[in-house]
């Protein structure tokens, strides 16, 4: 409970900290917010008065606090672009993204764990320069190069899907499912490399360890002392690791939206950019860090239940 | 030292020699000018004439790989600097002064790491501009937090040490003892981090230049090669491979070098 207090402190000082970083950044954006809105033919009237409504005279600092109150309840200003809020713009297109990074992430821990037990139960020289080969491949290769790879083959090509069409969840699952598979598979080869790695060097020094001696002296044969005792132990440090990529993964996704044309938020991220619609770029961002903090705050509350040995200074 | 067995030390070091052999190449001599658009030769699938065929300006997609490998190897140089020189002034600061200085700067590049790299990359370039070096500037900034992890771990060790404590005896000053004494100690670690770092910094900039954030024309980059070549997949497939191939490549072969040289130290010890 001690740990959950300290550790709930320094979430709210990073998420403190990235709120500030992201206000101060946007306040270094040249040019006037309310010409921006208005369009450059604005009148003096007109101008001085969104200011006082953006609240843009009061000193910066004051604006940092008016910004974040907003913030804390939910309200992110509105996009200049398409006049609504960026919450609701944000939401709209949550879906997508969410998808992605939840499905890569998926498709990632189902095929790297087999394969990082594989990599360890046939442990070799041969096997092993295998392995590092393929892992270190996997991570060379950018995820948005192998999505083009699979436009061509499995789009164009064999005509599997339809690039450059979505469909959404509520109007058929299978559908949306079909349209995000591949983006989602073309996010996961890194990570796939990323946690067989660790897995790997977690399990081959678990099994250095007196606990296995003891279970092979009790006659176990290797695939059962491998299953039952040392997969549970080396399977915490990779929930870090998978934690850590949750950040690569959303940010994979910004590209990947790109390749596959997926109106998701990275799609919407890089439009505004493109348009210096300025509101809805902070929102974005503050929203994907934020939701980066969150979970890498559930993943090491989840590492410390699982292992109570874990002590926090 | 144990170099026999480093497969991945020798790997890394023959990816990066001929790709910097290839980058040197390129700045006196590529087969055909790199920007020459020649309408009639669009869309030619590799041949003798063309290595790697030509794309939908009719350029000679070999000769724009290499003037492509310039951008990637300035972007990447320049942007690791930057990270490695703010890097080692942060972490020096606070591995070396402690206390809160170092719980402040702990917590400012917590809040760095938070951000998807891209992300901040984006960010920056959405305030500052579009341009290539505010692309460099976005990859360096963003990177300063590994760095500056691995200098203040280095600064936190060794600064317990005995020629620290010498040299403080005889009169050193704390820039001193941070930069002449305990820096070169820390060296080896930031150079494996600036290998890797450098296989990001291309990654980072063939996404960013793939979204058209990134290097501008007429410089070419082998993100936008990319771009361009997405337009063209049926019509032609091989204009995707050459750019893709030269990416992956380097990346493998600056992670290899990193890997190789921590193996390396490792065996020395």
């Amino acid at each position: 409970m001690n740990y959950l207090l300290r550790r709930g402190c320094t979430l709210i000082i990073t998420l403190l900290f990235v709120s500030m970083i992201t206000f101060v950044l946007f306040q270094l954006i040249p040019g006037d917010p309310a010409l921006a809105i208005l369009g450059l033919d604005a009148e003096e009237g007109q101008i001085q008065e969104l200011h006082a409504q953006l609240g843009l005279e009061l000193p910066m600092h004051m604006r940092y606090i008016h910004w974040m109150s907003n913030v804390l309840k939910g309200d992110f200003g509105a996009s200049i672009r398409f006049s609504r809020p960026v919450v609701d713009l944000i939401y709209s297109r949550l879906p997508v993204t969410l998808s992605l990074a939840i499905m890569s992430i998926g498709i990632a821990i189902i095929v790297a764990i087999p394969l990082g037990i594989l990599a360890v139960r046939s442990h070799n020289k041969g096997s092993d320069y295998l392995i590092s080969i393929i892992t270190q491949l996997g991570m060379a290769i950018p995820s948005f190069w192998l999505g083009i790879i699979f436009i061509l083959i499995f789009g164009l090509k064999l005509g599997w899907f339809i690039p450059g069409r979505y469909i959404p969840w509520n109007e058929s699952m299978i559908g949306a499912f079909k349209s995000l598979l591949f983006p989602s598979l073309a996010m996961s080869i890194p990570v796939i490399a990323v946690i067989i790695r660790y897995l790997r060097t977690s399990l081959l020094e678990q099994m250095k360890l007196d606990y296995v001696r003891t279970a092979y002296s009790k006659g176990f044969s290797k695939k059962l002392v491998v299953y039952r005792h040392v997969l549970k132990n080396a399977l915490i440090p990779v929930i870090t690791v998978i934690g850590m990529m949750v950040a690569s993964v959303l940010g994979g996704s910004l590209v990947i939206e790109q390749v596959f044309a997926l109106p998701g938020l990275g799609r919407l991220l890089v439009a505004s950019i493109k348009y210096r619609d300025i509101f809805l770029i902070q929102g974005i961002v503050m929203y994907i860090a934020s939701v980066v903090i969150g979970i890498n705050f559930i993943i090491d509350i989840l590492y410390k239940s699982l292992d109570p040995r874990i002590q926090i200074k | 030292m144990k170099l026999k067995k480093n497969l991945a030390l020798y790997i890394g070091v023959g990816i990066v020699a001929i790709l910097l052999f290839l980058m040197i190449i390129s700045l006196f001599y590529t087969p055909y000018d790199a920007n020459k658009m020649v309408i009639a030769e669009r869309f030619q699938a590799p041949s003798i004439k063309h290595w790697l065929g030509t794309d939908n300006f009719g350029r000679d997609i070999l000769s724009r790989i290499m003037e492509g490998s310039q951008t990637a190897f300035y972007v990447g140089t320049v942007s690791v600097l930057i990270a490695l020189i703010g890097g080692i002034i942060i972490g020096a600061l606070a591995g070396y002064m402690g206390g809160w200085v170092d719980e402040v700067v702990m917590r400012i590049i917590d809040a760095l790491m938070a951000f998807p790299s891209i992300l901040l990359a984006l960010v920056f370039i959405a305030v500052f501009g579009v341009s290539t070096q505010n692309t460099m500037l976005a990859i360096g900034i963003r990177s300063i937090p590994t760095f500056a992890r691995i200098a203040r771990s280095g600064f936190i060790q060794y600064k317990e040490f005995e020629f620290v404590k010498a040299a403080k005896a005889i009169g050193a000053g704390p820039f001193r003892i941070m930069f002449i004494h305990i820096l070169p100690n820390v060296m080896s670690s930031l150079i494996i981090a600036a290998s890797m770092g450098f296989a990001t910094a291309v990654l980072a900039e063939a996404g960013l230049s793939y979204l058209g954030l990134g290097v501008q024309p007429p410089h070419p980059s082998w993100g936008r090669m990319l771009n361009e070549a997405q337009g063209y997949l049926m019509k032609a497939p091989w204009y995707t491979f050459a750019p893709g191939t030269v990416i992956t490549m380097s990346v493998l072969g600056f992670n290899l070098l990193g890997d190789g040289i921590r193996d390396m130290c490792d065996t020395r010890k």
